[in-house]
């Protein structure tokens, strides 16, 4: 999974064929992890046209509305540079993103969830289905999710809150065990 | 370390380094026997071991191919990973999750208890279940079971609060923090659980028992073993008497080596055990070694499962504290008024947040996927681990179409549910739905059958050489000095959480084995 933010912008390659761009809206959580409000992700394997088209697919197999598009911008950064070094990936991409059709951006979810659905057996559906999911291992899920990634470098939970659920009894102790003491 | 030569044929081979291969390789090294330990992959450690979940996955997992046949679910929602297993020094006992059950007398006795269940292959064990105590009481006390003898169990963490109110509130009376091979308190030199998850990436403290720090670097200490990672066997040999001779393997540097031998033990993980007996076909073993009767690769089993998970519109925070700590016993009983014979654990289990939507919830998209996401943070999780009827077909063959890197067939992994396997999961699934409703769930998810990660019976154990591979010590009917010292050996699944069983049976063959030694029998 490619962590780099697509929020920097970088210069434009000589490899670039298209772009995805956006403004973050103001107060987004996004802000806190992100540089800029203005974000763009450059593309080297996928015409603009069809990074549009990227963004509604992963949008429509996983539909956030609150999570902003610069996550979703990582993803088909990723789909992108895979694209660009395997000419295999390029070409089962880019003829499903044909099949999708130049109107399957602007359609409403109904209308792509439908298209979706008649592909679902498809090597490009089950592909795209896991590189989209790749967006639950990024940053931004993680802030948005509240998840708290690994823990090791921070002790763990132990003495961080791995039991402090207080709206059920606790567990007695027969049944669990005892919490080592803490040394000072 | 020691080095034998290869041409060393006094040395026992063992090819495979986890729970049942590095500890045969223990208990014969500490014996003063020498033993060339094969493991394919490499050679990780506390620190090397990388807390990116999908990094981590990519580290230990036994990821070259396979294929699928069979009417099971699998095929459809994991079609590139049938089976979850390790490739890795210490094998599958760095990604487990540590739940130390015992198998009950009643299953070992499964087709006597069960009578004749048409469609199944089962067959009751060619071992006392009190001979098994023994073994499992040394193997208890060796990898710290808390729980066990006098060991605390480990402390409940928020997710465990929500399955064992839960729990008991339906009425459930055995329900714990599980019989856990993880150290809440320090002991054998190893460090304590942090509560941080992470489990099945890797233990960071070394809290949960691996072989990899545990019985692999005892053995290195006796000066007796001689461990090869990132060396692949490809073959089992020969000699004119049938007796197995040695290996020929890949090594590290991608060239072709034979190891002599005296015995050979063979602890692959069922698929990959199967498939290495299968592949040493020859003139005069043309169906693969062990295999006179048919009986290699049959009666595959790899658990009835299911995740179970249960959202609810407070935190529960699943991915703190220590993956499985958590268990329902209760339904672990022969009760065919439930329609199906044969019991199952309910075990809680955790996902993080990479790993979830692809392998907890594997074949959903959408709005309601994304809802459930939205989720995480309130979620829940049971998994179903409930013993697998035997099946003949149920098979591990060779596919000769598809060839991996070494240009050998890949495992092909056949599998059709048994009518009892679905409605044990039918009920397994709501009763869960009763444990989360008891405690105020808003909704729960249940999926179809998981990944194996607890794979089975593929060389199994009989009594009678035409009902199966090995005998009760893991020694093969045809071949005397050839060993089958993984969870093929099993005679049937059971609903045990099959790694103290497989340590305890190899326990047991390192006895016999250096026994049989001593008195030049082998």
């Amino acid at each position: 999974m490619d962590h780099r933010s697509p929020v920097d912008r970088r210069d434009f390659l000589k490899t670039t064929t298209g772009v995805i761009t956006g403004v973050l809206v103001a107060g987004s959580p996004l802000a806190l992890v992100a540089p800029s409000r203005v974000w763009a992700a450059d593309l080297k394997a996928f015409t603009s046209a069809e990074g549009t088209t990227l963004m509604a697919l992963a949008r429509t197999i996983a539909p956030h509305d609150k999570l902003e598009d610069p996550a979703y911008a990582v993803v088909i950064q990723g789909i992108d540079a895979e694209a660009a070094s395997d000419p295999a990936t390029k070409k089962l991409v880019k003829d499903g993103l044909a099949a999708l059709g130049p109107s399957f951006a602007t359609s409403p979810e109904n209308v792509r969830v439908a298209a979706l659905k008649k592909m679902e057996q498809t090597p490009f559906f089950q592909t795209m289905r896991v590189k989209v999911f790749g967006l639950y291992a990024t940053d931004y899920a993680y802030k948005y999710f509240g998840y708290e990634g690994e823990a090791f470098s921070k002790g763990g939970y132990l003495f961080r809150g791995f039991n402090d659920l207080r709206w059920l009894p606790d567990v007695p102790l027969a049944d669990s065990g005892p919490v080592i003491q803490q040394t000072k | 370390m020691a080095k034998f030569e290869l041409n060393d044929d006094g040395v026992v081979v063992i090819i495979g380094s986890g729970a049942g291969g590095g500890t045969l390789a223990h208990e014969l090294t500490r014996r003063g026997i020498k033993v060339v330990l094969f493991e394919a992959g490499k050679r990780q450690s506390l620190a090397t071991f990388s807390q990116v979940p999908g990094e981590a996955f990519a580290q230990l997992t036994w990821l070259e191919p396979r294929t699928q046949s069979g009417t099971s679910s699998v095929k459809d929602d994991y079609p590139t990973l049938p089976v979850w297993t390790c490739k890795t020094v210490g094998g599958s006992t760095v990604h487990w999750t540590a739940a130390c059950p015992r198998v009950q007398e009643y299953e070992m006795k499964s087709r006597t208890t069960y009578g004749d269940v048409k469609g199944t292959s089962h067959l009751d064990w060619p071992i006392e279940h009190a001979e098994l105590l023994k073994y499992y009481e040394i193997a208890e006390k060796r990898m710290n079971v808390a729980r066990r003898h006098g060991v605390p169990g480990l402390p409940a963490s928020s997710h465990f609060k929500v399955i064992y109110n839960g729990a008991r509130k339906i009425g459930y009376q055995h329900v714990h923090t599980n019989y856990m091979a993880i150290n809440a308190q320090p002991a054998d030199g190893r460090g304590i659980c942090i509560e941080q998850g992470f489990c099945a990436q890797g233990c960071k403290t070394g809290a949960k028992w691996s072989t990899l720090y545990t019985e692999i670097p005892r053995a290195e200490a006796t000066g007796k073993l001689d461990l090869r990672p990132e060396s692949r066997v490809t073959r089992i040999e020969h000699g004119a008497d049938g007796k197995v001779t040695g290996v020929v393997y890949i090594d590290a540097q991608g060239k072709e080596q034979r190891q002599k031998a005296r015995i050979v033990c063979v602890a692959c993980n069922s698929v990959e055990t199967a498939r290495l007996l299968l592949l040493s076909e020859s003139g005069k073993f043309p169906k693969g070694l062990a295999n006179s009767h048919d009986q290699v690769g049959r009666h595959y089993s790899r658990h009835t499962g299911g995740f179970c998970w249960g959202i609810f519109d407070k935190p529960v925070n699943m991915w703190r504290g220590a993956t499985l700590a958590g268990v329902i016993e209760d339904e672990n009983v022969f009760n065919p008024k439930r329609g199906f014979v044969g019991g199952y654990h309910l075990e809680m289990v955790a996902m993080e947040l990479p790993t979830y939507p692809l392998v907890g919830l594997p074949y959903m998209w959408g709005r309601d996927f994304a809802d459930i996401m939205e989720n995480y943070r309130n979620i829940a999780g049971m998994f179903i681990n409930g013993e697998d009827m035997p099946r003949s077909d149920n098979r591990i063959t060779l596919n000769k179409t598809v060839k991996d890197a070494f240009g050998l067939p890949v495992a092909n992994i056949h599998f059709d549910e048994h009518e009892n396997d679905t409605a044990m999961r039918k009920h397994a699934q709501t009763q869960a739905k009763k444990v989360y409703d008891a405690v105020g769930a808003k909704r729960m998810i249940t999926t179809r059958q998981t990944p194996g990660t607890h794979n089975m019976c593929t060389a199994r154990m009989s009594k009678d050489p035409r009902d199966g591979v090995c005998d009760a010590h893991g020694q093969t009917h045809d071949i005397k000095n050839l060993f089958i010292s993984d969870g093929s050996a099993m005679t049937t699944s059971t609903s045990a959480n099959p790694t103290l069983t497989i340590v305890s049976l190899a326990l047991r063959q390192a006895e016999h084995i250096s026994r049989e030694m001593g008195a030049k029998n082998i």
